[in-house]
């Protein structure tokens, strides 16, 4: 194999570009679709007994699925830019480990829950399951924040970053169940959902002031370049899609919107990450990423088996489209 | 030596203040701790996933209710147990950051690559067409359905190969050199093919896989012997025991040669687990100890050979560590500054070996009983499989131990000390603290589990007709009723 793989050189001078650019699509991925599993979650607890069935039937078949894009964007960050996983988890240890036992919670709780019918076992489990369909989106946010910005975990620029992820989340939840029901349920998704909307847009207006006055391992100047100024043009261009699409009973559209805005974020975070990759130690891309053969065979053998990812997500998502099992029930 | 001191040598275990532990020792105990859970949910899907691709075919082939049972029952199991080995699959990979961050920087290159295609390989295929096989059944055709339920399996015995990639380059890392970068030295990935097929890959994978599958062949063969001996004459649950029988009979003797040869295979590689696998000291004549019975608690926690009671074939150690020698040098731990916890992987190793002459004995046992067609008029055969239904678990855990214990005080042999590998930047307040916080919901999350394996059970002794909803009087254990 080392024959045919440079060992020397990158297959192209941009490689580590490219998987910089992958880790972030991975974040983004992963914010956009287990973000509507937590919105789900949070919505959850608005619900009636009948209603949450219906989110159930919602959730059930993908949220396992959409948090393997959080292994996914881990390990690509492992395989591409060892010393920022190293630095960005041992970091913030308590946040990292607290963010894995969210998910734990999130995951077992629903799991639980439908293997007894006794409605104080139900009652126990669905609050675990909102708990952490909460905390988790919450703590995730400050996490990224704190990375982005370089601060530490409990600062302004973080706690909104925090907050402004679980309205986002709380976006995706609601016009991801109002595509697939309707009625009640679905009027009552595009109330929550337009509220979150405003939240979301609110929290990145705050966000931005406060970096730029703090001006966070100089982030100022990054804030004005034409990457950052194009996402906060996407965000504020797909949360108004989004409210006319909500209000217009445009509900697939709505939820296109909506992941339209996670990527926005995710894209406004690389732009400030791009190239220093780890603003509290300096370390930037180049001086991260691992060796020509180590991340040219990644190439060859990761990126195809990530196209094929797509397709199985297309697969998934098709033979579950259309409205939820029971929905109109 | 203190009996603390013997099982963790080397190991600084306290803080500074004597009430916490330390952050290299609470870093070592949560890895342990939460790798030993995720395990046992790891193997399930690896060894239940044959047995799920078998019933959904034979339930969409054939109008035979048996296999729409067996496939429904399994399938739930497999449900929850993959989604606890999804969540507590995630701490694994985040540990390498959290806790050990010099150990996912220094081998970045090594392991990153395995884990990433673990993830976008394995993993996803898993989870997604799960999905399918869970909420799909009338939304996808048949042939689309037998489908998924092969797709699932591939993906959970893809998952073990990537990760078993990365473990057997921790036990004979191949195929790198070391350079500085970023003021430390890292190994640098040079040679691909020999990186991930090391030495140890094919040996680990064959050992590990079968491993898992008879892990999970003696839990299936325990439920239904239990159904069994409640209705005898369940088409569902016999058949489901006659499979169990035929593929322990298949496995247990396999996996007992293919372990002997594995551990000539470990006397070449890492000589140091090879010793403490038999508490081998003095470097010179090893005898292969076949019983050991501690003589006092000492022995427990540090065993010697004038400590115990041991019936032991002179010289065989020799002879398997050299591949025919009976005098040949076995090198002793005296030889070594540091060595792993002896006593755990000594004791370990001896019950890992036992249980497994006990598999094969039981697999004997009922095949014979299957070849005179009478499987299941023995009470005292469904007793036996019943009580051995969880030793599957504990021979993969104990083996598990043998291996990454056995492999102290290096985290990567001979590169990296796993005390060079923890985070400089933990206290022990943090370690501690996640430590008890790990401690406490895995053993809800083990609580819970085992709580929905007994309400599936109920569900199907209902489904069955031997137990109502209402039913109070609750049975006896066989064990102790006695119905032979």
């Amino acid at each position: 194999m080392t024959e045919l793989l440079p060992v020397d050189r990158y297959l192209v001078d941009s490689l580590p570009t490219i998987w910089f650019g992958v880790v972030v699509f991975s974040l983004a991925m992963y914010v956009a679709l287990d973000g509507l599993d937590f919105g789900i979650g949070m919505l959850y607890a608005t619900r009636d007994e009948h209603e949450r069935e219906t989110l159930l039937s919602a959730f059930g078949p993908i949220w396992d699925a959409n948090e393997v894009w959080l292994v996914a964007f881990g390990t690509t960050l492992l395989a591409a830019f060892p010393p920022i996983y190293a630095r960005l988890l041992s970091g913030h240890y308590l946040l990292s480990i607290a963010i894995v036992m969210g998910l734990l919670v999130r995951g077992v709780a629903p799991e639980l829950r439908e293997q007894r019918d006794d409605p104080d076992w139900r009652r126990r489990c669905d609050r675990l399951f909102v708990f952490g369909s909460t905390v988790t989106p919450l703590l995730l946010g400050v996490l990224v924040g704190s990375w982005a910005f370089g601060t530490p975990t409990l600062s302004a620029p973080s706690l909104l970053t925090g907050v402004g992820l679980v309205a986002l989340c709380v976006t995706s939840g609601a016009a991801f169940v109002a595509a697939k029901t309707s009625g009640s349920l679905a009027d009552a998704m595009v109330r929550y959902g337009t509220t979150a909307t405003v939240v979301y847009l609110v929290g990145v207006v705050a966000l931005l002031a406060v970096a730029a006055l703090a001006n966070p391992s100089n982030v100022r100047a990054l804030l004005l370049s034409a990457p950052a100024l194009g996402a906060v043009l996407a965000t504020v261009s797909f949360a108004g899609a989004g409210l006319a699409a909500a209000r217009l009973g445009r509900h697939r559209l709505w939820f296109g919107t909506a992941f339209g805005l996670s990527f926005a974020l995710v894209g406004l975070v690389a732009a400030l990450l791009y190239p220093r990759v780890h603003p509290a130690s300096g370390l930037t891309v180049d001086a991260a990423v691992v060796s020509p053969l180590a991340l040219n065979l990644t190439t060859v053998l990761g990126l195809p088996v990530l196209a094929l990812v797509l397709w199985y997500f297309k697969f998934l998502y098709g033979t579950f489209a259309g409205p939820v099992d029971g929905a109109n029930a | 030596m203190s009996a603390t001191g013997a099982l963790i040598d080397g190991t600084v275990l306290l803080a500074e203040n004597n009430i916490l532990l330390s952050p290299e020792f609470a870093s070592r105990v949560q890895f342990g701790w939460t790798i030993t859970v995720h395990i046992l949910f790891a193997a399930l899907s690896i060894g239940l996933a044959p047995y799920i691709v078998y019933f959904t075919w034979k339930d969409v082939r054939s109008d035979d209710p048996a296999y729409a049972r067996l496939r429904e029952f399994w399938i739930n199991v497999f449900a929850v147990g993959f989604v606890m080995g999804t969540v507590t699959g995630i701490p694994m990979s985040f540990q390498f950051g959290t806790n050990f961050p010099r150990f996912a920087e220094v081998s970045g290159e090594l392991i990153g690559g395995p884990l990433a295609f673990e993830a976008k390989m394995a993993f996803f295929l898993e989870a997604v067409f799960l999905g399918i096989l869970l909420f799909g059944r009338e939304r996808v055709s048949d042939r689309t359905y037998v489908l998924s339920s092969i797709l699932t399996g591939v993906g959970a015995w893809l998952s073990g190969f990537w990760i078993l990639v990365v473990n057997a380059w921790m036990q004979t890392p191949r195929g790198f050199e070391l350079v500085r970068r970023n003021g430390m030295e890292i190994a640098r990935l040079t040679d691909p093919v020999a990186a991930f097929f090391t030495p140890r890959m094919p040996w680990m994978y064959v050992h590990m896989m079968n491993a898992s599958v008879i892990a999970v062949t003696l839990v299936v063969a325990g439920i239904a012997a239990y159904f069994v001996w409640r209705k005898r004459d369940s088409e569902a649950w016999n058949t489901a025991l006659r499979m169990a029988v035929v593929v322990l009979l298949i496995t247990a003797p396999l996996q007992a040669l293919h372990g002997d040869a594995y551990g000539r295979h470990v006397a070449d590689t890492q000589p140091q687990k090879f010793a403490a696998m038999e508490a081998h000291y003095e470097t010179g004549q090893a005898d292969l100890h076949l019983i050991a019975i501690p003589r006092s608690l000492d022995a427990l926690t540090d065993p010697r050979t004038d400590t115990l009671f041991t019936i032991s074939l002179p010289g065989l150690g020799s002879f398997l560590a050299s591949g025919g020698d009976f005098s040949a040098e076995v090198v002793g731990l005296h030889e070594y500054d540091e060595n792993p916890p002896v006593a755990l992987v000594f004791w370990s190793f001896r019950l890992m070996v036992g249980l497994g002459f006990l598999f094969v004995g039981l697999a004997l046992w009922g095949g014979n009983r299957l070849r005179k067609g009478r499987l299941s008029d023995s009470g005292r055969y469904l007793r036996a499989m019943m009580l051995s239904s969880p030793l599957g678990y504990v021979a993969l855990l104990t083996g598990w131990y043998v291996t990454e214990i056995g492999r102290q005080p290096w985290v990567v042999q001979d590169v990296l000390k796993t005390s060079d590998a923890v985070s400089r930047s933990l206290t022990a307040t943090a370690a501690t603290g996640t430590l008890v916080a790990f401690v406490l919901l895995y053993l809800a999350l083990l609580a819970a589990f085992g709580a929905v394996l007994k309400w599936l059970i109920e569900g199907e002794l209902e489904r069955m007709g031997v137990r109502t909803v209402d039913d109070t009087s609750r049975p006896r254990l066989p064990w102790v009723s006695g119905d032979d």
